[in-house]
């Protein structure tokens, strides 16, 4: 039911499970750029080699993996399509009219769908690990150095964890509305779209109202257990750098370096 | 020098000023220090209302609220908030933490509290109430009790001087409201804690010290639970009232006033 990003999270005590989410965001980011550095070969295999590596550590099966492609499939084919289809150089094996397919269109294709892939493979693996609670932290402090452009990055990040906090009371409250308006003999996803629409109505009119008491309550409660944004907060997570983490960085430097010398030996 | 925890004086409110009747009209009364108060009524008395009133997150249109001797105002809001905590109706949208300790946590993160006593209090305050054992545990998982008992955790954590329940019990099950109400009695009497209790449940309000019977607004009656329950006959009483009540009725010998179960043990055995 919970097909949000952020919510996805994958209970396990597997070793990526346990890092200190700032690792795993700055590994994160880190392998979108290293992506870019896989120029040959010898890349494109060590990129998907350490893909595996990371997908198989976490002790997720592979399908959650897919399934975090699935809703950009059709960006990737579009994609792929258009550097076939429009890429000249190198023998050519197909013509028609202004379409070529070209051995450098399928190269560069193969090259762009890997780094799309890879990407979200690794970027799941970070987010199927966290729960949504520790991102909200490493976002946190990720963003600190904001603070001095005036981004109030604490109050983004406790109104972003209490969103995420809601979530699956959102959801329920949907099905349960859904469910009531069943049993009166509502039918939902059939006729014509205006038909459908119009079916959707006494969905989001409860659930709007809903939010917005709620939103009116959780308010209420913030403020007479004595939130107030101006002041300074403690955390009652901790998070902890050791050991694991500092690995963790060695590994992405390791793998920076050896796709530069990878570049430079070809 | 004991001066009282809690005084109102001619609190009167009304959500719409156009309104001609008052939500709540001139309401007085004083709460001691280490007094249980409950506060009983009819639904839509204005229980909720005198509640909210109390820990400043409504304006009264007159009157005054003396909290810790503190008059309640925008400004002393948050002073008397460090020392007074409320624990509401809804348990659902009381639920801020993603996790029961994170929750129970939350007030100490907004008083800057360093994590070593947070930790330490989080686990006094969830043994308080029964819950160490859930500790990681996510909201939805727990039931609508369960939930009611995180948010007093929440509030006592803060060690307050003052604790408001809106009718904080009513999804307990009998037994951990049992439980719950032993504690609160121990810690009124270990530490002093001044307990505003509303409540609909005859029980609850007759362990308390006093109880204030509001109606449509308006106070109409204050005193002892024996007192409270001989004379408001409209009352669903508890057990031991509805006992006398019906021996009344069949002409027989009763106590005076109302007894509780262990003293009607030593009245029929006497
Ligand atoms: N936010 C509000 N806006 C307008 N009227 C309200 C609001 N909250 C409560 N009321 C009204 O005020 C009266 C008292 O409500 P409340 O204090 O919740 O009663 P109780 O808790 O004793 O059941 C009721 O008539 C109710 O309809
Ligand atoms: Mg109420």
């Amino acid at each position: 039911m919970n097909k949000l990003i952020l919510g996805r999270y994958f209970p396990g005590d597997s070793l990526i499970h346990q890092v200190d989410p700032r690792a795993k965001l700055i590994a994160g980011i880190a392998f979108i750029f290293i992506s870019f550095m896989a120029k040959n070969g010898q890349g494109l295999i060590l990129l998907w080699l350490f893909t595996f590596l990371v997908m198989s550590v976490t002790k997720i099966g592979f399908r959650a993996f897919f399934r975090g492609v699935r809703p950009l499939i059709w960006l990737i084919l579009f994609t792929l399509f258009l550097q076939i289809l429009f890429t000249a150089g190198g023998t050519i094996y197909f013509t028609w009219g202004p379409f070529k397919i070209s051995e450098f269109g399928l190269i560069n294709a193969l090259f762009i769908f890997s780094r799309f892939v890879t990407i979200i493979f690794v970027t799941t693996a970070v987010t199927l690990t966290t729960k949504p609670m520790e991102l909200t932290d490493g976002l946190n402090f990720l963003m600190r150095p904001l603070r001095f452009l005036h981004v109030p990055v604490d109050e983004l990040s406790v109104m972003l964890s209490i969103a995420l906090r809601f979530i699956p009371n959102l959801l329920d409250e949907t099905q349960r509305i859904m469910d009531a308006q069943k049993a009166r003999g509502a039918v939902f996803g059939e006729g014509s779209l205006f038909h459908q629409m119009k079916a959707l109505v006494p969905i989001f009119l409860p659930l709007f109202s809903g939010s917005l008491n709620r939103g009116e309550e959780l308010a209420n409660v913030m403020d007479v257990r004595g939130y107030r944004s101006e002041l300074p907060r403690s955390s009652f997570r901790q998070l902890n750098w050791g050991v694991k983490e500092t690995i963790c960085m060695l590994i992405m430097v390791l793998l920076i370096a050896a796709f530069a010398i990878l570049d430079l030996v070809s | 020098m004991n001066e009282p925890m809690i005084q109102v004086e001619n609190l009167t409110f009304k959500y719409n000023r156009l309104k001609e009747s008052n939500t709540l009209s001139s309401v007085s009364f004083s709460v001691d220090k280490g007094e249980w108060l409950s506060v009983i009524g009819n639904n839509g008395a204005g229980k909720s209302t005198l509640a909210a009133l109390l820990i400043g997150l409504l304006k009264p249109q007159s009157g005054s609220i003396f909290v810790c001797g503190i008059p309640l105002n925008e400004e002393t809001k948050w002073v008397i908030r460090r020392r007074a905590g409320i624990v509401f109706q809804n348990p659902d949208n009381q639920f801020i933490g993603a996790t029961v300790q994170d929750d129970v946590a939350f007030g100490m993160e907004n008083l800057n509290m360093p994590v070593e006593e947070m930790r330490r209090r989080v686990i006094e305050a969830l043994k308080l109430v029964d819950l160490l054992n859930v500790r990681e545990a996510d909201p939805s998982r727990l039931s609508g009790g369960q939930k009611q008992r995180v948010a007093i955790a929440g509030v006592l954590a803060l060690h307050p001087d003052l604790l408001i329940l809106d009718e904080a019990f009513v999804m307990l099950d009998p037994r951990s409201r049992c439980d719950l109400l032993q504690t609160l009695k121990r810690l009124k009497a270990e530490q002093e804690l001044t307990i505003l209790s509303i409540t609909h449940d005859m029980n609850e309000a007759a362990a308390s010290d006093r109880i204030l019977v509001l109606k449509n607004g308006y106070v109409t009656r204050s005193g002892s639970p024996a007192e409270i329950f001989s004379a408001e006959m409209d009352v669903e009483a508890p057990f031991g009232e509805r006992l006398r009540r019906l021996l009344l009725s069949k002409k027989r010998r009763v106590p005076e006033s109302y007894l509780t179960e262990s003293e009607w043990i030593q009245w029929l055995c006497k």
